[in-house]
């Protein structure tokens, strides 16, 4: 079975954000005052698999050992069968 | 001694390294990412620069590298590894040092002179400072600010090897800038000794760094 994943990486709570600082500080320069302002990265991908649960556990796999540094960050993984 | 220095795509202060460690009368070799077996090498260095463009995270892609297994297997024969800059941040995603070092705080790419506390002397490259010696070293990069999740465990087991004194230019915790492994002989120092191993570069402070590689 073909899937896409979608994992999105934040920081985690707590964790300065300094690119998110910066959009915050750029913002309130055009009059717009906004609060609690963050940054996501998202990384798509296509994989085939088995079922979707095995696409889960490799997807999860990859965040541990490569897409994430588990010190920082928090992810969450969207599976969805094509 | 016969040290390997390592080299990625976007390593680009190896040839630096070499320089220094010749100066400092040791035996440099480069090594490319593809190499397992560097049980031909007394000593390793990571040089500075932007491996693989720093996508993803500075450091994280060369992590995952064939090399790395090797700097692991010669780590577990106590072998002596350097990471300077971009292979102090290798390291740190590795996991062979505590902690992260990430985006500045202020969020721009730090240049500029610093002046170091040498926290250690018990890792090779610091064994011939005086303990909270000041010394003078560059900074180059934009992921440099130390973060770490127990930063009493780094104080209880004497992991701390250099601090910022006085200014804190990238807000790393505590203005820690090099820290080492539980062992002392696995090293990550943001700042650049290769840059102040010669009095016509500013500073020959850096030197001993490789000196104490060759002395050990």
């Amino acid at each position: 079975m073909k899937y896409y994943a979608q994992v999105k990486i934040g920081l985690k709570k707590g964790i300065l954000n300094p690119e998110a600082t910066t959009i915050q500080k750029a913002l309130a320069l055009l009059e717009y005052e906004v609060k609690d302002t963050d940054t996501l990265k998202i990384i798509k991908f296509e994989l085939d698999e088995d079922n979707e649960e095995v696409a889960y556990k490799k997807v999860d796999e990859m965040c541990q050992r490569l897409l994430c540094n588990p010190v920082i960050h928090d992810y969450e993984i969207k599976i969805i069968s094509k | 001694m016969r040290v390997g220095i390592i080299r990625f795509p976007g390593s680009n202060c190896d040839r630096d390294v070499f320089h220094a460690l010749k100066i400092a009368g040791g035996e440099p070799a480069y090594v490319w990412w593809d190499q397992k077996d560097l049980s031909a090498f007394d000593a390793i260095v990571m040089p500075g620069g932007f491996s693989y463009g720093d996508y993803l995270r500075a450091g994280a892609i060369a992590a995952i590298t064939p090399v790395i297994n090797g700097i692991k297997e010669v780590v577990s024969e106590e072998t002596p590894v350097l990471g300077i800059c971009n292979g102090a941040q290798i390291l740190a995603e590795v996991g062979l040092v505590p902690g992260v070092f990430t985006v500045n705080s202020n969020a721009k790419f730090i240049c500029k002179w610093t002046d170091l506390k040498v926290k250690t002397k018990r890792t090779p490259f610091t064994s011939m400072y005086k303990k909270n010696e000041v010394i003078k070293m560059p900074i180059a990069h934009a992921e440099g600010r130390y973060y770490c999740e127990d930063i009493e465990k780094l104080h209880d087991q004497d992991q701390i090897v250099l601090k910022f004194e006085e200014e804190n230019p990238n807000g790393s915790m505590e203005a820690i800038t090099g820290v080492c492994d539980e062992t002392g002989l696995v090293c990550a120092v943001m700042p650049h000794p290769e840059r102040a191993s010669e009095t016509i570069l500013g500073s020959k402070d850096g030197l001993k760094f490789f000196k104490g590689i060759i002395n050990y």
